[in-house]
């Protein structure tokens, strides 16, 4: 009888501090997956955000370091300009990527740096308790809109994907989602796409990862899978975007 | 006869894994791990086919798999 599925090497065998049916340990996985399968692991630099993924680097079983509130992908962009031979990627969430780091994410991806960005776009925020993300979705209710995101005060849901895709810099662009296994599975292979295009010498790659939160959504996990495929999908449509 | 071996200790008990499995090969547990969670079981004799979707949707890679 042989293994056929197991924990892979890049991953640290330790029990992480996510919630059960969090998004961020399949999306740790997947990458520690892909980094194994490429053969990396001796040369990639990751940089971990703030917000629920802060202690990454005690999940992976590679070097990282932390950036400050939303600057992983300008600490990035330093670390790989130092060290061009190594493989950098930013591990970020809609509240580091979207909102106080849309700045740097903007100007990064505009530059073209040769690195990779993976985004977990879980529309809230989950570390400080629930509040609106700019990815939150019109309607739905968190701690600062308890009566759902109202287009007249709060704006519209803001499509990072999208927004980069326009950018002349930024060659690859794909969102995906973690809802069911086939949907994990193409996640992984969007997810090595980036870093072969790093390898490769190709540019700014972008995975938006569409993960669930169940804590914060006030879901079972079952519930907060399903909800992903019918209503953050209409929102976020999975697809590549360029 | 594939079988799969959950990790109790890492469980969370999310449940994901019996609700992607095509067979009913895995159940809500009733014992509980040092840290107070219900973990999943794997019903011995149950009909698992070794597709690893349980695996593959585990957020805390507590499956493995054995075909």
């Amino acid at each position: 009888m042989k293994k056929i599925f197991s924990r892979p090497e890049s991953l640290k065998n330790v029990t992480t501090h996510y919630c059960a049916g969090c998004g961020h340990g399949l999306a740790h996985r997947l990458i520690a997956e892909v980094i194994d399968e490429l053969n990396i692991r001796e040369k990639v630099i990751a940089v971990a955000p703030v917000g629920c993924a802060v202690v990454a680097y005690d999940y992976w079983n590679f070097d990282c370091t932390e950036a400050a509130h939303g600057r992983a992908l300008a600490v990035g962009t330093a670390i790989k300009r130092v060290r061009p031979d190594n493989i950098v990627f930013t591990y970020q969430g809609d509240g580091d990527l979207a909102a106080i780091g849309t700045n740097e994410t903007i100007h990064a991806a505009n530059r073209g740096e040769n690195i990779t960005a993976i985004f977990i776009n879980n529309a809230i925020y989950g570390m400080t308790g629930g509040q609106m993300a700019p990815t939150t979705l019109l309607g739905q209710k968190t701690a600062t809109t308890p009566k759902g995101r109202d287009v007249r005060f709060q704006g519209y849901p803001l499509n990072i994907s999208l927004l980069l895709g326009t950018l002349p810099a930024v060659k690859y662009v794909e969102r995906v989602s973690l809802h069911n296994p086939q949907e994990i599975l193409k996640s992984k292979r969007a997810i090595k796409q980036a870093f072969q295009n790093q390898i490769d010498n190709i540019g700014f790659s972008l995975v938006e990862i569409l993960s669930p939160c169940p804590t914060y959504w006030e879901m079972s996990s079952e519930k907060a899978m399903s909800w992903i495929r019918d209503t953050m999908t209409k929102e976020f449509p999975l697809r590549r975007i360029k | 006869m594939p079988r799969i071996t959950i990790d109790k200790e890492k469980c969370k008990g999310c449940l994901l894994c019996v609700s992607v499995c095509p067979k009913g090969a895995i159940k809500a547990g009733t014992k509980m791990n040092k840290r107070g969670i219900t973990f999943v079981e794997f019903k011995k004799g149950g009909n698992c086919l070794g597709c690893a979707m349980c695996a593959v949707i585990c957020p805390d890679c507590c499956i493995e798999v054995y075909k």
